[in-house]
């Protein structure tokens, strides 16, 4: 007669059960040891890197100085029906706070945020502190409306109220060259300051042009490389990868010495009678895009070059002897095999280009400036991190969009360095 | 001599063509780095063929002006540092990843490398923000922190190269004969990874060696790399002295080079898949 095994005890079935328990317990103790081993490189990128990206992220929709530095015309203002000019209290508490902020040194602080969305806004918050400075009390609305009649306009208050709230588009609108109006529908921005949407399509083209050059130049020099005997090709692929592993800054400064008007191609072209004055080669379109074509070259290059590598030149012979012209063999055999090298290089120079900075700020004309320009400048210069913020912030999804499409076309990890 | 000996008169001068353009090509590619060179030797404050004489004046400034030396001596520091950061932990992940079963792999890869496709400027900017509310904003370990993650990618990528190749029954065999996973490391592994670690560590090295834009905004001009001594050189008068710089910088960006080839030949002969 069968007994039953008893709970604990060793049947067979509770030893399957347990093995693989264990098995499973194995396998997550390696898991856990793989991850401890990625989680260094991890945690140090997300804090370091992906942590101030988020918040540059964020600040492009914060709005804090009208909220922080204006909290009772901010109160007063959230009973206003935004119809007509607010009445004494709004102006009341207005002047409360810009007694506060002259104190504080503030006032330039919020004239300069009005500012971006009232051109002028700032010097008159600078005439209205001096206004309450003087001193003498209320009324105050009609002191401030006759000291300069905008204080009057109902369309300035709206935008102050909307100044006040804790987040706002403004940013995100402006790099789009769009605005809300007053009564908060969005519509397309001042032409005056309709400046971003150019800028965007000029980074897009001249990441394009520097594309399309170096695919021309690049892949013939790939298919040589491909198909010399490798000790030859080596000798030449040092022609490649020094200008790959010399510094952009070497190679910048060797354009400039090139290009300048008093310089090297300048003479040659004197020499040979091609003109008969020296040419503006430099701080222009022209010279943006030889810069950046030859420091992206490379990048072109090396993988067409190595998918070129791996296809057999059999298949070319196949072809003609099947009755293939050259040119047919070529197109239609040897070169569907080269596209996936082209995706790769031609995206890893797209993404690359779309954030140069160094190069057309040195070789570049005023109308050559890429986005990455213009957000040095709103941080550097302008201190209006909002908007370089938002400006990096599109051009990150940019950058982002196409790398996840370079991931998903050719891998990150199928990437070859050297 | 490229065309193939059945090749009509038409497809040779096709060939001929060919080789033309890329000959060219390879001039557009190396000319200009090759022009700048000689005139680091120029006796003369301008640029111009022929040399109106020769003179090592150039190379006496950068070596004894105190702005150039103490900007590569910066430089030095900063990718000294960052490269031990960045190699350490880089190799650490690729050999994490390579073991297959982490999970999210592919994302946290896309994480791992994404320093290297999102545009500089904005890595700078962010940090700007970022690092100014902790302190590190002109500081040493500020620079040297942000350089480490750029210079980070390209460890994960050289060293997870070397890893595909690497036979993992070389670590078992090691660890049923006695050895600690530590002494398997040590004795095994990372002799055979060592060539995809060290170009891993050596593109590191370039990259906070030739990093500007972060070190324009991070670091206060005690911190001045030499990059950014050249970037404010070349903004405000090209001096011969940049020149001279630049010429440093091609020769060692040439011994780089033969570095790497020579480490990949190891590692080939080490894999054994030499041709």
């Amino acid at each position: 007669m069968a007994v039953a095994a008893l709970p604990g005890e060793a049947g067979p079935d509770a030893d399957r059960i347990s093995l693989k328990t264990k098995l499973r317990r194995a396998e997550r103790m390696n898991r856990a040891r793989s991850f401890s081993l990625v989680a260094p490189l991890l945690v140090f990128v997300l804090a370091v890197f992906a942590l101030p990206i988020g918040l540059m992220l964020v600040r492009s929709v914060e709005n804090t100085e009208v909220r922080e530095t204006m909290p009772r015309t901010m109160a007063a203002l959230a009973a206003w029906d935004g119809r007509e000019t607010p009445g004494e209290a709004v102006f009341a508490a207005f002047a409360d706070d810009l007694v506060q902020t002259q104190k504080d040194r503030t006032t330039a602080l919020v004239g300069k945020r009005i500012n971006y969305e009232v051109p002028g806004a700032r010097s008159r918050f600078l005439k209205a502190g001096r206004l309450v400075d003087a001193g003498g009390g209320g009324p105050w609305k009609e002191k401030f409306i006759a000291s300069d009649a905008e204080w009057g306009s109902v369309e300035f208050w709206a935008i102050m109220k909307r100044a006040g709230n804790s987040f706002t588009p403004y940013y995100l609108l402006t790099a789009l060259d769009l605005r809300q109006d007053a009564a908060g529908a969005v519509t397309a921005n001042y032409p005056d300051q309709s400046i971003f949407i150019d800028i965007f399509i000029r980074t897009l083209t001249i990441s394009l042009v520097v594309t399309l050059a170096t695919l021309v130049l690049g892949y013939p020099v790939a298919h040589l490389l491909a198909i010399l005997p490798p000790a030859r090709a080596n000798v030449l692929m040092i022609l490649v990868l020094l200008p790959f592993t010399t510094s952009i800054l070497v190679r910048t400064t060797a354009w400039i010495v090139l290009l300048q008007s008093n310089g090297v191609l300048n003479d040659i072209l004197l020499a040979l009678h091609l003109t008969t004055e020296r040419v503006q080669l430099i701080f222009n379109r022209f010279g943006t895009v030889l810069a950046m074509t030859h420091i992206q070259l490379p990048f072109t290059i090396l993988p067409i070059y190595s998918v070129m590598k791996s296809i057999p030149a059999s298949h070319l012979r196949a072809a003609r002897s099947l009755g293939a012209g050259p040119l047919t063999a070529f197109v239609s055999v040897y070169m569907p095999q080269t596209l996936p090298g082209v995706g790769a290089g031609c995206l890893l120079t797209f993404i690359l280009s779309l954030g140069y900075y160094i190069t057309p700020a040195l070789v570049g004309g005023p109308q050559d400036q890429m986005v990455s320009y213009f957000v040095a400048l709103y941080t550097n210069r302008e201190m209006n991190w909002g908007q370089a913020s938002a400006l990096g912030g599109l051009l990150l999804m940019m950058t982002l969009v196409l790398y996840a499409v370079f991931n998903r076309v050719v891998g990150i990890d199928k990437v070859k360095l050297g | 001599m490229l065309a193939p000996s059945y090749a009509t008169p038409r497809e040779k001068l096709a060939y001929f063509l060919f080789a033309v353009f890329c000959t060219l090509v390879f001039l557009f590619l190396i000319g200009p780095i090759l022009v700048i060179m000689p005139l680091s030797f120029s006796s003369e404050p301008w640029f111009t063929y022929p040399l109106p004489g020769l003179s090592l004046r150039w190379y006496v400034d950068f070596f004894t002006d105190d702005r150039w030396r103490i900007a590569l001596q910066n430089s030095g520091i900063v990718a000294v540092f960052s490269t031990l950061i960045a190699t350490a932990l880089g190799t650490l992940a690729a050999l994490g990843l390579s073991r297959g079963n982490v999970p999210f792999a592919g994302l946290i890869l896309s994480i791992l490398i994404s320093p290297m496709i999102v545009p500089v400027v904005i890595v700078a900017v962010a940090m700007f923000f970022g690092f100014a509310a902790v302190g590190l904003n002109n500081t040493y370990i500020g620079l040297i922190l942000a350089h480490a993650i750029l210079g980070t990618p390209f460890v994960v990528i050289t060293v997870t190269a070397t890893l595909t190749g690497f036979d993992r029954s070389l670590t078992r065999a090691a660890a049923s004969l006695g050895a600690s996973p530590w002494t398997a490391f040590r004795t095994v592994t990372l002799p055979l990874i060592a060539p995809g670690v060290t170009s891993g560590a050596l593109f590191a090295f370039v990259t906070s060696w030739d990093e500007v834009v972060v070190a324009l905004f991070l670091a206060s001009p005690d911190q001045r790399t030499l990059p950014r001594q050249m970037f404010s050189g070349i903004r405000e008068q090209i001096s011969p002295t940049i020149t001279a710089a630049a010429t440093l910088l091609v020769v060692f960006a040439a011994l780089l080079m033969l570095t790497l080839e020579l480490l990949r030949r190891r590692s080939e002969r080490l894999r054994g898949t030499a041709g």
